[in-house]
């Protein structure tokens, strides 16, 4: 049976970022410039969503403006009826640079913040005076009538300015906020010990969420994201592997997920050798943790598992050691005690490394 | 609040469109869309920042024969949900 087609693209242009946030999901392993698609691949690919039935494409990376084409890109997604989101620092969106995508045809823009102190957030992002360079970028965004919505990942060093971040956020003219907890993937993994936060923390958060949602209404609407290892169940990870998302890797590797590539055994198909409609329609890849036929005990017979498709297959890797068990985030699983041992070595003074290549690019 | 008298619109950044893989209409919104089944995209086609919500009720009644108490209630009940999610202003 063909699978129903994809509604989301998350094209992920490059690796490359002037930023070191230590939360970052990237891989450990950064791709090289060198390694890059090129412009004429991403057209290809662009189209080639558009016909499978993709209805939005989201321009990330690393630091999607670090590719010289991203306008085309946009201008390109925009010509086959993609909606076309980008999701930026904002370190390099200048007023000059903005224009040309907003004629190119971009969508909408998720900007990032690391913090609302000054001090903290360039400290987090290894940048020195970015935060000016986002709180303009905020600026022409709104001026060129763009809707703006910021992000800000939060975690043990920052999640207490929470209430800061949201008047940031509002003075910005933001109409929504992204308030997301750290997951845990690629450097956010490797630095899980400095960054997850404490339940009194984690309560506090969701307290302050909450309140604002109360007092800001439809004026600017926030989305919440939980760090799911202080969840009962786990997240329906990307709503179920090959369900909605296809992610594209700075080399042209198609992903299920962002993290997927992590997999052992596992062959990710090359949008260089086959069209996106082979890859979602048929490859192994994307076979493999569809539906719920792949699902071990105690997945295999839960009244859940079409709700949450088994949680995550990168984090059932990352914590147990093989992909197909259940997301040990889950209560049912056998696993749990992964979970409650990293709460538990998670710390105030523990260290963490920036996000940065390991070899020279 | 969305009342009879608002004059809605859709937000800047949300766009109204028809998803030929689907063949069905979306509702395409920042970071998200909301698929839409017939009823709802009959309003949606109307909403232009100009039409009152009155307007709307009354052309959806002559338009598919309906009473037109019952079609007010459901376009603003439908639009205010939307206005909350943020995908139109009043
Ligand atoms: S999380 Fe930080 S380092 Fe990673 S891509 Fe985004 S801005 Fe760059
Ligand atoms: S047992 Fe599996 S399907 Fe059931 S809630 Fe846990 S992770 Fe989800």
């Amino acid at each position: 049976m063909t699978p129903a087609p994809p509604l989301a693209l998350l094209a992920e242009l490059t690796h490359r970022c002037p930023l070191k946030c230590p939360y970052c999901s990237n891989p450990l392993e950064l791709e090289r410039a060198s390694a890059e698609l090129s412009t004429d691949d991403w057209k290809r690919v662009l189209s080639e969503a558009a016909e499978l039935g993709v209805l939005q494409v989201h321009f990330s990376g690393g630091e999607p403006m670090a590719r010289r084409d991203l306008v085309q890109l946009v201008r390109h997604a925009a010509s086959v009826d993609l909606y076309s989101n980008l999701i930026t620092s904002g370190v390099m969106l200048t007023e000059a640079a903005l224009a040309e995508l907003v004629e190119a045809g971009v969508d909408h823009i998720q900007l990032s913040f690391q913090d609302a102190e000054v001090e903290s957030a360039e400290r987090l992002g290894g940048l020195r005076g970015a935060q000016q360079k986002k709180l303009d970028a905020a600026r022409f965004i709104r001026a060129a009538g763009l809707p703006l919505t910021t992000n800000f990942v939060i975690h043990r060093q920052n999640v207490d300015r929470l209430e800061q971040m949201i008047a940031l956020a509002e003075q910005l003219g933001s109409a929504r906020m992204e308030v997301a907890h750290t997951q845990y993937y690629g450097w956010g993994l490797l630095n899980r010990d400095a960054l997850l936060p404490t339940r009194e923390q984690l309560e506090r958060s969701t307290a302050v969420v909450e309140a604002a949602r109360v007092r800001l209404g439809a004026s600017m609407v926030i989305d919440y994201v939980v760090p799911d290892y202080y969840a009962a169940r786990p997240k329906a990870c990307m709503s179920g592997w090959g369900r909605r998302f296809m992610n594209i890797s700075p080399a042209g590797k198609a992903l299920p997920c962002h993290a997927a590539e992590t997999l052992p055994n596992l062959t990710f198909p090359s949008v260089r050798e086959q069209s996106l409609r082979q890859i979602w329609n048929s490859s192994e890849a994307f076979e493999t943790f569809r539906g719920t036929s792949w699902m071990p005990d105690p997945c295999r017979t839960c009244d859940l598992r079409e709700v949450d498709w088994g949680g995550c297959r990168c984090q059932a890797l990352a914590l147990t050691g093989d992909a197909r068990r259940a997301d040990p985030v889950c209560e049912r699983s056998p696993d749990r005690h992964a979970i409650t041992a990293a709460l538990g070595s998670a710390r105030d003074n523990a260290a963490w490394a920036p996000r940065q290549p390991r070899t020279p690019a | 609040m969305i009342t009879a008298q608002s004059q809605p619109a859709l937000s800047r950044g949300v766009k109204l469109r028809f998803d030929q893989a689907r063949e069905a209409w979306v509702l395409l919104a920042p970071e998200r869309m909301f698929a839409l089944d017939q009823p709802s995209t009959e309003i949606l086609k109307l909403v232009d920042g100009e039409r009152t919500v009155e307007a709307i009720s009354d052309d959806l009644a002559a338009r598919f024969n309906a009473p037109r108490d019952v079609i007010l209630a459901d376009v603003v009940t439908f639009l205010e949900d939307l206005r909350q999610k943020g995908a139109v202003r009043s």
